[in-house]
């Protein structure tokens, strides 16, 4: 069982905020890997009539799945927890040849009060490999600055073509810890 | 595994293709890309020469963009085993315009002939219904080409898989354009879609 602990902002509204920023970007297909962090956001997702929630196996299909939608017109978001960049990193290749408008949101594991030891290289080398691959990094650590972050990606990503993914600090969601 | 009676992989393309009207066609990276621009270059071919296992994904993304389009995405067996979870999430989508042909020569031809897994255990038609996408055909005969290139043009049955057994003779290389921005403007273009 688990619960989360140090959860000051989870009672707030940031997965709201974020929705409706997406909802005024006109996103469309929203790909994702479950994570708890994002499990109210992928909520709102299905519950939306204007945007298409759609379940991965593995991270690298929400980027090749982006491409095909901006080739058909639409634009879309990639929700995954840190774990999954990982799987992503030969997709990502995808984005400068293509050139395809690529947002994604990242909650963070691996910092912040980490319980877990296994996440811990992976959410160390998030931020670098991202920037290795050539898609750019804004943070969000407090609920308070959700919305301006997330507009100025959103506005980076969709009008600029500039990769850009927002990683959601463990500090936002709450760390997960585990209890007997 | 060699058997009696295996296709020609470019006349297996230029028969999806022969009658295309509106479909967006993606070639996933490797001969599969090359037979379809051997077929004859057109603005709605999606070429790949990378991003090995995405090929499906990208036709995923358009179908759901384009419902009104039939979408074809081409592929080999190597490129369909490495995004094999694709079917997984294609079969949960089930989008009615999709259909996925691959080539499958049971082996990697761009790099040296190298047998896969299809050769001996791999049942991507059995992998492909069990993912949930219930029109998946095991195609042995041109006739049966031809029965699936009519059937892609209807939007409203799919998804279908085929898997079409094809000899592993190496052809001459017939290359698209690499330029992938170009590719994909000109896709939208012909959608009807301006640039940013």
């Amino acid at each position: 069982m688990h619960a989360r602990a140090d959860a000051a902002d989870t009672a707030s509204d940031w997965p709201d905020d974020i929705f409706a920023t997406l909802q005024r970007f006109d996103v469309r297909q929203v790909p994702y890997v479950p994570d708890a962090g994002h499990s109210k956001l992928i909520q709102r997702v299905l519950d939306s009539s204007t945007m298409r929630g759609i379940a991965l196996t593995t991270e690298e299909e929400g980027v090749a799945l982006l491409a095909g939608a901006w080739a058909g017109g639409q634009r879309g978001v990639l929700l995954m927890q840190s774990s999954g960049v990982g799987n992503c990193i030969n997709m990502l290749s995808l984005i400068p040849i293509l050139r395809f408008p690529f947002l994604t949101l990242v909650t963070m594991r691996g910092e912040w009060g980490e319980f877990n030891p296994w996440q811990v290289p992976m959410g160390s080398t998030t931020q670098g490999v991202f920037e290795l691959s050539g898609v750019k990094v804004l943070r969000a650590s407090h609920a308070a600055e959700v919305p301006a972050v997330l507009e100025a990606a959103a506005s980076q990503a969709y009008n600029a073509l500039t990769p850009t993914a927002v990683l959601l600090s463990q500090r936002l969601i709450g760390a997960k810890v585990f209890t007997k | 595994m060699s058997k009696a009676n295996l296709l020609d992989r470019r006349q297996v393309v230029s028969t999806l293709l022969a009658n295309r009207k509106d479909i967006v066609a993606i070639g996933g990276l490797g001969a599969s890309t090359n037979d379809m621009c051997a077929a004859g270059d057109h603005a709605r071919n999606f070429y790949l020469w990378g991003g090995m296992g995405g090929a499906a994904m990208i036709g995923l993304g358009l179908a759901l963009a384009q419902p009104k389009l039939p979408v074809l995405v081409i592929t080999g067996d190597g490129e369909m085993l490495m995004g094999m979870g694709s079917l997984a999430t294609i079969g949960l989508q089930k989008p009615a315009n999709l259909s996925i042909a691959v080539l499958d020569n049971e082996a990697y031809g761009e790099t040296g002939g190298q047998t896969s897994h299809t050769s001996a255990a791999a049942d991507l038609v059995g992998i492909a219904r069990a993912c949930g996408i219930n029109d998946s055909r095991a195609v042995t005969t041109m006739a049966e080409i031809e029965a699936f290139a009519k059937a892609v043009h209807d939007v409203s049955a799919g998804p279908r898989f085929a898997n079409v057994k094809i000899d592993s003779a190496g052809l001459e290389r017939i290359l698209p354009t690499r330029d992938g921005t170009y590719i994909v403007n000109r896709i939208r273009a012909d959608l009807g879609f301006q640039p940013i």
